[in-house]
């Protein structure tokens, strides 16, 4: 195998999912300025129509601009894998260190809730919450979402714990008298942040998945323009305009394959131990 | 069986106690499990008869629930006991103790999901300018007019444990197991299949980048699995179908019920896609690191031949973490399936969900979502036991 290649093979994942991410967070960011329309700028007469010098993507049944739609929801997208995220790694990361910290009676009940939150598909819990919720916003998404995604956290976090634990350095903090606080702060969390910032790269993205999922069955945010809606609506029309459907899957599938290649990246950079096997 | 070298004698000179029982069989540890289990047993019974002396006219429903209790942790203490006895493997025994205890907190769980999800069910069914009659009737049919306890025992547990899971909100009520079982077996269908298909794609391509690593059809691999795992099912069936059926004719529209086969190869692939995707992955990094081990250079360095060294030793044993994983991804198939069969307006519990979501009929919803869920865990459980048999490690495994 030529090196060259193999050099590419290398840094092309950094490039090309770092380059992704990057039109994502613009798009998310700078949205009202480069959208050529608002999202909702509704245009009856307009509907359906094909892409063309006026839309670039062509519009939806309501003849709203396709493109700026996708480009407001690169916003929906960012926030609801950031939320979830956000709110997913700062409970488990909390949780697990305490659990792996104090073990007995705290770690059994804890570990024996994440057997239950973990034995149960997340996604039909979230479908659950939101079909009983009376127009969900974005953070009722999220919180859908993250009722049972902290649990991979505190589970992954307690592992590191647990074997961090009888360190050196975590030993001798203790026996200078630190407080378990301290320890846990200063020095547990900081050192199992590699793996968890690895899994959080895979859950921003599963999340968007699980968001346009949501949103693709109906069960979306109320009022924002979603991808998986957009899909929703393309799917629905896609015999008189496939390009409806095609764009906002084709964004959804970038978002996620960018970030992917990087969690894989970062993976490789920072955790050479793990690797694919646990087929995320 | 312990290994007698470890636990009985070393060098032949006898080892105290306190040094052998670290490597004392695992069997032993359970004792304390079971009298954990029946101690946290005992914390909701207590609660529930303390409920029913504050709340006298509760009792009924306090009473029954610590009933419940005391039975469903009897039975995981039971499990514990009989893997402490050496009656049940002690590893069969731990999972059992666990299946309970899961499916409890999951319909735990999905009862409370309902309930204290913001918003007011009556309200999102009948909508705000209801009747008051109109309002009440639902309240009562929903059984939302009864404390948060006796709804927990008399409307959630009772119709779970006769079988029954409530019944829908038609005209003529139905038991929602009815319904459930006529959508059920289309989606096992669904599921089976793109497991198939997914597996079909998976292996030969997993294996295939694990043999030429590092070369363009290893990268190649990674790329296509990535993109597998990274399209959206609700995006692909579309795709598919208009390609398919609208574009080529080759397939018949998923709707035709004349050629069943063939209207399930567009679903089925749809839905094994991102499954596929995962799997390769998977399997090239298990078969990459099993490749490194030190009984596979032995192997080599003691003359086994290369198709033996590839068959007897990586295969057998990357495979066994790539069980587990398909396993654990039947789950996400059935809930993918949920998507899957919307996009082709296939019959299933998918559809079923939707539209009891969409009719506000939260019987069935209930039911489905708990149906999904059970077959999610008691599928897992399987999985270990295979995986256990399949692999002597896990078995004494603490």
């Amino acid at each position: 195998m030529s090196g060259w290649l193999r050099r590419l093979g290398k840094v092309l994942p950094w490039y090309l999912g770092g380059g992704l991410l990057l039109l994502l967070v613009i798009a998310a960011l700078f949205g009202p300025w480069i959208a050529p329309a608002p999202p909702n700028a509704f245009d009856l007469v307009a509907d359906l129509q094909p892409p063309g010098p006026g839309h670039l993507l062509g519009t939806d049944e309501n003849g709203a601009d396709l493109l700026s739609q996708l480009i407001y929801g690169a916003r929906v997208a960012m926030l609801v894998g950031l939320g979830t995220v956000g709110v997913c790694a700062t409970l488990g990361v909390a949780l697990g260190a305490v659990s792996g910290w104090y073990g007995g009676l705290v770690d059994e009940v804890l570990m024996r809730i994440i057997d239950v939150l973990m034995a149960f598909p997340g996604i039909l819990l979230a479908i659950l919450v939101i079909a009983i919720t009376r127009e969900p916003s974005i953070a009722s998404v999220v919180l859908a979402l993250s009722l049972t995604g902290w649990a991979g956290y505190a589970r992954l976090v307690r592992g590191q714990v647990l074997s961090l634990r009888n360190r050196p350095f975590v030993v001798a903090a203790q026996a200078m008298g630190a407080p378990a606080r301290w320890i846990i702060v200063r020095h547990l969390v900081p050192n199992v942040l590699a793996p968890v910032l690895v899994q959080a790269t895979f859950g921003v993205a599963s999340a968007i998945l699980a968001e346009a999922g949501l949103s693709f069955l109906g069960l979306g945010p109320d009022g924002v323009p979603s991808w998986g809606a957009l899909l929703d609506q393309g799917a629905r029309n896609f015999l008189i305009s496939g390009h409806l459907a095609l764009w906002p899957g084709l964004a959804i599938l970038l978002a996620v394959l960018g970030i992917n290649l990087l969690g894989d990246a970062l993976r490789d950079r920072l955790d050479p131990n793990t690797s694919a096997a646990d087929g995320r | 069986m312990p290994n007698p070298q470890r636990t009985g004698t070393l060098r032949g000179v006898r080892t105290p106690p306190h040094i052998s029982a670290e490597s004392a069989p695992a069997r032993l540890r359970l004792p304390r499990k079971a009298l954990f289990f029946a101690a946290v047993g005992l914390v909701p019974a207590v609660f529930c008869l303390g409920w029913a002396v504050a709340f006298p006219e509760q009792r009924e429903a306090a009473f029954g629930l610590c009933r419940k209790a005391l039975g469903a942790f009897g039975l995981a203490a039971g499990f514990a006991l009989l893997g402490w006895m050496g009656w049940l493997p002690a590893f069969v025994a731990r999972r059992l103790v666990s299946l309970v205890l899961v499916l409890v907190g999951a319909s735990t769980l999905v009862f409370g999901a309902l309930r204290l999800a913001p918003g007011d069910p009556v309200d999102a069914i009948l909508g705000e300018q209801a009747s008051t009659e109109a309002r009440e009737a639902l309240t009562a049919a929903l059984c939302l007019d009864r404390p948060l306890l006796v709804q927990y025992n008399d409307c959630f547990w009772n119709s779970v444990l006769d079988g029954s899971l409530g019944h829908t909100f038609d005209v003529v009520p139905e038991p929602v197991i009815d319904q459930l079982a006529a959508h059920f077996p289309a989606t096992i269908e669904l599921a089976v299949v793109g497991m198939l298909v997914a597996m079909a794609v998976a292996f030969p391509l997993g294996l295939l980048a694990a043999f030429k690593r590092g070369t363009f059809i290893d990268h190649a691999a990674s790329v296509l699995a990535l993109l597998g795992v990274a399209t959206p099912a609700f995006w692909l069936g579309p795709m598919l179908l208009l390609l398919f059926t609208v574009g080529v004719d080759w397939l018949p529209s998923p709707a035709t019920t004349d050629r069943p086969a063939a209207a399930l190869v567009l679903p089925a692939f749809t839905l094994g896609t991102a499954l596929a995707g995962k799997l390769t992955r998977m399997i090239r990094a298990s078969v990459l690191e099993v490749t490194g081990e030190a009984f596979v250079v032995t192997a080599r360095a003691k003359g086994v031949g290369e198709g033996q060294v590839w068959v007897g030793h990586i295969l057998r044993n990357a495979m066994l973490p790539v069980i587990t994983v398909m396993g654990m991804q039947l789950g996400a198939l059935l809930t993918g399936a949920i998507v899957t069969e919307k996009v082709f307006a296939r019959p299933g519990i998918g559809t079923l969900l939707l539209d009891a979501i969409q009719r506000r009929d939260y019987p069935t919803v209930q039911g489905t979502v708990l149906l999904v869920a059970s077959t999610y865990v008691i599928v897992n459980l399987l999985v270990d036991l295979l995986y256990a048999a399949a692999d002597p490690r896990v078995r004494f495994e603490q």
